[in-house]
């Protein structure tokens, strides 16, 4: 049965090849893959045209299973396709459609090479769906695997831009926290943080948390392992930058953080002055001056 | 059997650990510990850990347990230069040394011993009510 389908399928894609290749351009004229702007018509058709051949000439060496020996070349070309999609930024609709919108131009055909034989044509039909249908799903994997790949890419980009670790006095540093805290980002902070104590033979951390847009128990939790290890070190932490709302829900959810805390950076930075004996004294001749 | 050496300096015991840490050289070491300070009436102990590239919840353990005794016999206990590393080690297995005072190194450390032995003769022996 199986055989017979592949074989009704191989032979109608050999003597009706022009035919089912224009009726799936018009087809993907009609989509929205060009409607983008992404892609060119030009590069769309030639892609298609790589497909079909290679489609027609794994079906003739391998029969129906899509995941064969025989089918590999269509399989890689389809995932290089799927793979410049996700890059493109093509919606994963546009991509399927690729593959799914052949389906209606070899049921036509299909149609025509053997309308005398019901069955052939039922054998055929369901040849097409399996391996297109197969076909498909792999452009899904492929494209959700590489888009996958841009988004763990980009989180590593941003976990590296966002955990600074600023000198701001001898002895002094601070740590602007943005964005949220998991255990992964918690990771590098930490580690990034008291790598600069060793460094800067740092007294005090203060650790800014304003751009931090929620605190739970974890986050808090986070907090408190980075401190503990501050304070290993030989280091005092303060932490700072903590906005009303998020100092409401903290209390609310029973949050303690058993460090010194102050509102803001400047207020933070003045504890830290203070404590390794310093002092910012206004000129006397500046303010006298200006009067 | 290995002994790790303790140097007395001033009034404070000072100990390096140059070699990985196994149990059995914990143990004599908090035990050669509490006989030195017992004998010389230290007022401080300083551990200096920079050499120390692993740590186990033992070893964690002990420098909790050193610092106990030690303050039984009121002698103050500082942790000097711990790694990164150790540091975040000691954090995941939910050691944070409670009650052991830290300083990023040994000069940073005996500052700290001195300016608390200054303050603990200036007010007698009142000495819990005093933190910073």
């Amino acid at each position: 049965m199986s055989m017979d389908g592949a074989g009704v399928l191989e032979r109608t894609l050999t003597e009706d090849e022009a035919a089912i290749l224009d009726a799936w351009n018009v087809a993907l004229r009609e989509g929205t893959s060009l409607r983008s702007g992404r892609i060119r018509e030009a590069e769309l058709q030639t892609q298609a045209k790589t497909v079909f051949g290679q489609l027609r000439d794994a079906l003739a060496s391998g029969g129906l299973d899509a995941d064969s020996e025989s089918f590999a070349p269509l399989r890689e070309t389809l995932a290089d396709i799927s793979r410049s999609r996700a890059i493109q930024g093509f919606t994963p609709t546009d991509t399927a459609n690729f593959v799914f919108s052949l389906k209606e131009p070899i049921f036509a055909a299909l149609a025509r090479t053997s309308d005398t034989d019901a069955s052939a044509q039922v054998a055929g039909v369901w040849a097409a769906g399996k391996v297109l249908d197969r076909l498909g799903l792999q452009t899904m994997e492929v494209f959700l695997a590489s888009r996958e790949e841009v988004i763990g890419r980009q989180g590593q980009e941003i976990a590296e831009l966002s955990t600074p670790v600023v000198r701001l006095w001898d002895g002094i540093l601070a740590l602007p926290l943005i964005g949220t805290l998991d255990s992964a980002r918690t990771g590098i902070v930490m580690e990034n943080l008291l790598q600069a104590i060793v460094d800067e033979e740092a007294e005090i951390a203060i650790i800014d948390i304003t751009g931090v847009p929620t605190v739970d128990t974890l986050v808090a939790q986070h907090l408190l392992k980075t401190v503990a290890a501050a304070r290993l070190m030989g280091a005092d932490c303060i932490v700072s930058g903590i906005r009303p709302q998020i100092a409401q829900t903290m209390v609310h959810l029973g949050v303690e953080l058993n460090v010194v805390s102050k509102a803001t950076l400047a207020d933070a930075f003045g504890v830290a002055l203070r404590r390794t004996g310093r002092k910012v004294v206004r000129q006397q001749a500046a303010t006298e001056e200006r009067r | 059997m290995d002994r790790i050496p303790i140097l007395k300096l001033g009034g404070v015991l000072i100990v390096t650990i140059q070699v990985d840490m196994h149990d059995r050289l914990a143990m004599a070491l908090e035990e050669d510990l509490t006989a030195m300070i017992a004998r010389t009436g230290a007022r401080g102990v300083l551990i200096e850990i920079s050499a120390l590239e692993i740590v186990d919840s033992f070893i964690g353990r002990m420098l909790v347990s050193i610092a106990a005794v030690s303050r039984v016999l009121d002698a103050e206990t500082v942790v000097a230069g711990m790694r990164p590393a150790v540091a975040i080690t000691l954090v995941e297995l939910g050691l944070e040394l409670i009650g052991i005072r830290t300083a990023l190194n040994v000069e940073r450390g005996m500052a700290l011993m001195q300016a608390r032995l200054a303050e603990e003769d200036r007010h007698g022996s009142d000495r819990d009510g005093l933190e910073d």
